[in-house]
């Protein structure tokens, strides 16, 4: 089934191994606060520096689900339409620890098309990593194309 | 303690339904630092061919976590919040959440399963507009990890 998309990338111009433009997205600890605040999650682990570290935590973390929402600008910034993703997942592998400083931590993403599918979809692979780490694991969008 | 296998394949009663506020959208995508016009104004998300400014694409799992809330706090099935953690996400959409949506989850556990002491609970979350139509459903893998011995 095809579904209608105002994807601005068509699918004839794109082929295994298309890189998507990469971006780079800064969080601090005011970002988790309005992040918590946004998204109804207040799991102290993302503001509480003493409770994340009694419960094992080498600080503060981000919130899985704000990396995995930054993740996919990089896929809905490149195809222009954000109702083109048809399908997005991640595995959550390793915390993004968010320091207590004015400049935080940074989540660097960069996507490639992994495989062309039918009705013009494609899978995007991206990859998610924070301080050196893989953030992210079997990060994957399908996405509709024009 | 390993959770009760018999769990497998239970849903539990649509939620009542929420309202998706345009205002709401706007907040969310502000939190995410995510400019898309799509998002906040109308006639941009219109010239796409969408009926009202719709939501980034991981906006709903704020509603079907809240729904998935029944059956982490289920009493009989007894998971220790306290030791969970986020394993996977994923979502699969037959459309964009919009403004305007009234959506109700119906929350199913589709798997449980015990490795290496954690507990590992997949739940699905099936997201449905207010004509019955389904928009979007989130599959959500919890792992507890297991307790240290005293």
């Amino acid at each position: 089934m095809t579904v209608s998309t105002a994807a601005k990338i068509a699918y004839d111009d794109v082929e295994v191994g298309t890189e998507l433009p990469a971006q780079t997205f800064n969080v601090t600890r005011a970002t988790l606060v309005q992040y918590a605040g946004a998204s109804g999650d207040f799991n102290p682990i993302h503001w509480n520096e003493k409770f994340a570290k009694e419960v094992g935590l080498p600080d503060v973390i981000a919130h899985g689900m704000f990396t995995m929402a930054e993740a996919i600008r990089v896929v809905t910034d490149w195809v222009g339409d954000p109702g083109a993703v048809v399908e997005y997942g991640v595995r959550f592998t390793k915390p993004v620890v968010v320091p207590n400083d004015d400049k935080g931590a940074v989540i660097e993403v960069s996507g490639k098309v992994a495989a062309k599918l039918d009705d013009n979809r494609v899978r995007v692979d991206l990859t998610a990593t924070s301080g050196g780490q893989k953030v992210l694991g079997m990060s994957r969008a399908v996405v509709q194309l024009a | 303690m390993a959770l009760d296998q018999s769990f497998v394949g239970r849903s539990y009663p649509p939620t009542d339904p929420y309202e998706v506020g345009r205002e709401k959208i706007r907040e969310f995508a502000e939190a995410v630092g995510d400019a898309n016009p799509a998002y906040t104004d109308p006639d941009a998300a219109k010239a796409l061919g969408h009926a009202d400014v719709i939501a980034p694409p991981t906006f709903v799992f704020a509603i079907t976590f809240k729904a998935a809330g029944q059956v982490i706090a289920d009493p009989q099935l007894g998971l220790d919040y306290s030791r969970v953690v986020h394993g996977d996400q994923k979502f699969a959409y037959t459309r964009p959440v919009r403004a305007g949506d009234r959506l109700t989850v119906t929350s199913t556990i589709e798997a449980i399963k015990s490795l290496a002491g954690n507990d590992i609970l997949d739940i699905r979350g099936d997201v449905h507009d207010e004509a019955g139509e389904h928009v979007v459903t989130a599959w959500t893998k919890l792992v507890a990890r297991g307790a240290e011995e005293a």
